[in-house]
């Protein structure tokens, strides 16, 4: 009975959030009540399953906020760690945008490569791939996008394609470390994975894949991109992004000491909820005065959504709800790891291609946790297969990611209409030649 | 007639809508906004006019679009957007134009020269007009009209407060299916003229 309910709540939500009736944060709080409220305690009469849902004794732990020892991860639930984090990147973020850091980047590349349009083009993939690594996607497309748009108006091209791209490698290059996409932090705070081992296994793979992507766009929209362009007299300079050069100095260093921790943090033993807490309190402490605008402009729906998610989550767990899934994947795939990985990867793909990844991602991880410990399989192979799929696999459609849509956005914004055909006449085909990349070097490297 | 006036024009399919505002400014010498407007935007954003038409007056999919952070993928919503401020911006300007659709009975109800109208008809009489113009047969005439009836209303209630065709969100609602499509121009610069000079003074 508590299994069917679940499944209908779980469901239920799936399908409001996706019909933008009602703001899924509240559409996540109010399916997490019904799972504590009618399965976890009518229904399971268990106090115990509502207070390891909650999870909020994980704060206790000296293991959320310090783990020297290789951790086994989260005990299910909320996954605060995640939250925390998410938080602590979120003022930096928007410490690093107040003062111009973004936009200053971007016009500095494009003027390093002294505003050429294919160079730009090359260019501005690298950095949406390399600073999505480190930077949520829907903080790199928006500025990157805004610089394009602008740059296409100065130098005469169509900013389309050279925004598809970005979005592109902007999805991409958060597949390849820890803190690059949501799902990679929830399966590395779930399953205790650090930084260096994303980018060892999902990095490698981004990796490869970043250069039949950039040869995919540069050859697709080479001669497009090459048409004579309009003379232009003056150039934005990239010293005009910067608002406050102490501000902007001090964003430079905090962005630093970020990917510092975070590259080091297996070594020094500081959990992702420090990093995150850390760089939170020195961005609220270095831009003291504007610390309450920062604190007001945090996208809080976003972080409520998250808590209602993994209650619901959370209660599917307790209930055997997932278990059950692995084993029917268990039971379709038998004993052959070649299409375990095939069947997660490209469901894992389609899936986040149509519907929001972080709820996919989320509810997958106990999934490939129980397929582990029933198979024998690698949990660390099933875990970069479930992480290359929910991360890549959205870049397919307008609604994938929360980059194409504000990506495909800010085109139209500035009158370049791009539909579901334009838009998948593009990234269907890249996105294929990306899964089967990532497939075939997930076979060869681990099976 | 002096001073600024705007008129706008709500409609069923099949109800002579269009042929009604295209009298009224023809009349009273003024611009009618129709398919202008999506010209103009085409020329100003240099954007296909075939492509914008796609997208012209449709409510976003509900199941093909997602909204973050205040950004859509919905090219409906992006266009209806430039349609609105294109909109303001000519009412701004002081220009005096019939406009047909595109929820400009509330984009526009700040303006006091707004005179708003929802033009509806019988079922019998729009589907023979529907019948004549696009020569279907009656029931492919009725399914065209329920369909684009309802891609109207969907697309009007997302935008605006008030319902499409609710008696309360307009300043007159006639059946162009009693008075003629004529009649109907009659009743409603009868009205703009009125209200023009003045006439509802004397009841304050």
């Amino acid at each position: 009975m508590e299994q069917v309910i679940s499944v209908a709540i779980f469901v239920i939500m799936f399908g409001v959030i996706i019909s933008e009736k009602v703001e899924r944060h509240l559409v996540s709080l109010g399916a997490g009540l019904l799972m504590l409220v009618v399965v976890l305690g009518i229904c399971m009469r268990s106090p115990a399953a509502i207070w390891n849902t909650i999870n909020l004794k994980e704060f206790a732990t000296t293991a959320f906020w310090y783990a020297k020892e290789e951790s086994a991860g989260g005990s299910g639930g909320v996954n605060w760690a995640t939250i925390v984090f998410i938080l602590g990147m979120m003022i930096m973020v928007e410490g690093m945008g107040r003062a111009g850091f973004f936009r200053w980047l971007c016009l500095f590349m494009a003027k390093a490569v002294r505003y050429r349009v294919l160079p730009i083009f090359v260019t501005f993939m690298v950095t949406s791939f390399v600073l999505a690594m480190f930077i949520d996607s829907i903080t790199v497309i928006l500025f990157l996008a805004a610089v394009t748009v602008e740059l296409a108006e100065v130098l005469g091209f169509s900013p389309v394609p050279v925004i598809l791209a970005e979005i592109f490698c902007a999805n991409l290059g958060g597949s390849a470390t820890m803190c690059g996409d949501p799902p990679n932090i929830i399966i590395g705070t779930s399953l205790g994975y650090t930084f260096g081992e994303f980018l060892e296994n999902t990095g490698f793979i981004a990796t490869i894949s970043l250069v039949f992507v950039m040869a995919y766009f540069f050859f697709g929209f080479r001669k497009e991109l090459s048409k004579k362009q309009g003379g232009a007299t003056s150039y934005p300079e990239p010293s005009t992004a910067i608002r406050s050069k102490k501000d902007f100095a001090i964003s430079c260093v905090i962005f630093a000491c970020a990917v510092v921790l975070l590259v080091t943090h297996a070594m020094t033993g500081l959990t992702v909820a420090t990093i995150g807490t850390l760089i939170a309190a020195l961005t609220l402490l270095t831009s003291f005065k504007a610390a309450p605008v920062l604190l007001k402009k945090v996208d809080y729906k976003t972080l409520l959504f998250f808590v209602g998610l993994f209650i619901v989550v959370g209660g599917l767990e307790q209930t055997g709800v997932l278990n059950l899934i692995a084993q029917l994947i268990s039971k379709i795939c038998g004993d052959n790891a070649y299409v375990m990985v095939a069947v997660i990867l490209w469901v894992s793909a389609i899936a986040s291609a149509f519907v929001d990844n972080i709820p996919f991602a989320a509810t997958m991880i106990p999934v490939i946790q129980s397929l582990a410990a029933t198979t024998g399989m690698d949990l660390s192979v099933l875990s970069w297969t479930l992480a290359c799929g929910t991360d890549i696999g959205g870049s397919a459609t307008p609604i994938g990611a929360s980059a194409n849509v504000v990506g495909v956005s800010i085109a139209a914004q500035s009158g370049h209409m791009v539909g579901w055909g334009k838009y998948c006449r593009v990234m269907v085909p890249v996105t294929i030649i990306t899964m089967a990349i990532s497939m075939a070097c997930i076979f060869f490297r681990y099976l | 007639m002096d001073g600024q006036v705007i008129i706008s024009i709500g409609r069923e399919f099949g109800s002579g809508g269009h042929e009604v505002a295209e009298l009224i400014a023809q009349k009273l010498e003024i611009f009618l906004i129709d398919d202008k407007l999506l010209y103009d935007l085409a020329a100003e954003k240099k954007i296909p006019y075939e492509e914008m038409k796609k997208y012209d007056e449709r409510p976003k999919k509900p199941f093909l679009s997602r909204t973050v952070a205040g950004f859509t993928n919905a090219m409906e919503e992006h266009l209806a957007k430039m349609q609105f401020d294109y909109l303001r911006k000519m009412a701004d300007k002081g220009e005096s134009f019939v406009i047909v659709g595109r929820c400009s009975e509330f984009v526009l109800k700040d303006y006091p020269c707004m005179t708003s109208a929802f033009i509806s008809g019988d079922v019998k009489t729009k589907c023979e007009r529907v019948m004549k113009k696009y020569e279907l047969s009656a029931d492919e005439a009725k399914k065209l009209m329920k369909k684009k009836d309802a891609t109207r209303k969907a697309y009007h209630n997302y935008y605006c407060e008030g319902k499409w065709g609710d008696s309360r969100n307009y300043d007159l609602c006639i059946n162009s299916s009693t008075i003629g499509i004529e009649g109907t121009a009659g009743v409603i610069m009868a009205y703009v003229e009125s209200k023009a000079k003045g006439d509802n003074k004397g009841d304050k």
